[in-house]
């Protein structure tokens, strides 16, 4: 049986992995690659790496954390920030990486979701979307960073990005981010059952029942955590011996 | 050496630095000069039966190809490559390589295509190629098709709605749906069993 897959999420800034509260207050916690290998040996399904001040200047020192990765895991990776061009996912797929995220990127030109489908296959063109409640029944699409309100329906958005070749959403919940108080399970189970590909649920993992929640009730495929695992507040061990003794699916190392 | 086929499509780096890992001699390659010197070819893929078959036929690697496994060449597809070995895919409607009977079909029971993740592989035979592996380990599939054999080379099976052949055996050909580059351990081993059975000293 297809398993539920936990993924440890790195942000990084110049280099280095970084965690926010709700987008915003960075605090340093290591080496990427370091930490991307430890990961690996813990038992994460993937990881997904998030270049959160993508600049020009930071693309050649992302590229280089890329490769060393690609050097280091036997897990598959994505790479997401700053993503415009199909030239950058080419880059960043050539540099190792085996799916790329697109977020703002895809929002305002939507036609590189189609493109990059179409060159290297939807299977490694990951959507992200980052969704802020604004009303009873209705999430909104952020972008820059989850700074600015598009006024546009997050699943539209989703259903839209799928039509135009997204293999998989990334969904951010920016009200949970970082709050530790439980991923969002209404958003993440009403964008999972809009869609017909995998939903990775992300933003406010706490403790191991957010993980069963996410996937019994939110109908997550893949639980996304940062600071959870970077700070060790819990192993990625024990949020997946919790998950088999709930009943989830799990891989583990027989 | 192992050559890994070069076709334009696929993952070839991730394939390469599998190998490299496991310290066996391995390159890219699309000569079919190259080729046919190999001691073993792998034919990995991500993408479509459609524009790999095209990509195939247009650079000439077929006919290396359909040589090569004749005169007994170990063969590993993986993924893609696997699915090129039938007869044909629903993919595009496409005729295949067409070296082992069966066709190539779509997932039709699961809500979510393609099959993303990590499953499990039931070993239904003993074989050289699973050696170290133990019978239900997980690997990473991405994949919205499965091949259906028409003989009976599958030696491991899994379940993504429809039961499929994940893992197949003919003689000197090999053909793993998932990528075993990327599945960690298992994987690995996977690799390094083709590699040793290749007649590789590692």
């Amino acid at each position: 049986m297809l398993a539920k897959r936990i993924i440890p999420c790195l942000d990084m800034t110049e280099g280095k992995v970084v965690k926010g509260v709700q987008f915003v207050n960075f605090r340093d916690a290591g080496d990427p690659v370091k930490l991307a290998k430890e990961y690996d040996l813990q038992g994460a399904d993937e990881l997904v790496f998030l270049d959160i001040t993508a600049t020009v200047e930071n693309r050649d020192i992302l590229l280089d954390v890329v490769r060393r990765t690609a050097n280091e895991v036997t897990i598959p990776f994505s790479v997401g920030g700053g993503v415009r061009t199909v030239s950058d996912m080419r880059m960043i797929l050539r540099a190792g990486a085996d799916k790329v995220s697109v977020n703002t990127g895809a929002f305002k030109n939507p036609k590189l979701i189609s493109d990059c489908a179409k060159e290297f296959g939807s299977q490694c063109v990951v959507l992200s979307l980052d969704a802020k409640k604004v009303g009873p029944n209705r999430w909104n699409v952020f972008i820059n960073g989850g700074r600015t309100d598009t006024g546009i329906s997050a699943i539209d958005w989703a259903k839209k990005a799928v039509k135009l070749g997204a293999g998989e959403i990334l969904l951010t919940s920016i009200d949970t981010d970082g709050m530790k108080e439980g991923f969002n399970v209404e958003l993440t189970r009403r964008i999972s059952k809009a869609v017909s590909v995998p939903v990775i649920a992300s933003g406010g993992a706490g403790k191991l029942d957010d993980f069963v929640e996410i996937f019994k009730k939110g109908f997550a495929d893949a639980a996304l955590a940062a600071s959870l695992f970077h700070f060790k507040e819990l192993t990625i061990k024990q949020v997946k011996n919790y998950l088999r003794k709930s009943g989830i699916p799990i891989r583990r190392l027989l | 050496m192992i050559v890994i086929i070069d076709y334009g499509l696929g993952n070839l780096a991730s394939v390469k630095n599998a190998l490299d890992k496991l310290g066996i001699p391995n390159r890219i390659s699309s000569s079919s000069k190259v080729l046919k010197k190999a001691k073993a070819l792998i034919l990995p893929g991500v993408g479509a039966a459609k524009q790999g078959m095209k990509n195939l036929k247009s650079m000439g690697l077929d006919k290396v190809i359909i040589e090569e496994i004749e005169k007994g060449k170990p063969f590993l597809g993986i993924c893609l490559g696997m699915q090129l070995l039938f007869k044909s895919s629903e993919e595009g409607n496409v005729n295949c390589l067409g070296i082992l009977k069966g066709t190539v079909k779509k997932f039709k029971k699961m809500k979510k295509i393609p099959q993303i993740g990590w499953n499990q592989v039931d070993i239904r035979k003993d074989s050289k190629l699973l050696k170290d592996i133990k019978d239900n380990s997980y690997f990473y599939f991405v994949n919205s098709f499965y091949c259906t054999p028409k003989e009976n080379i599958a030696i491991g099976l899994t379940n993504y709605g429809e039961t499929f052949a994940s893992i197949v055996k003919s003689k000197n050909i090999t053909g793993v749906q998932f990528h075993p580059e990327k599945s960690s351990k298992a994987g690995f081993q996977l690799l390094e069993n083709f590699a040793k059975g290749a007649n590789y000293v590692s």
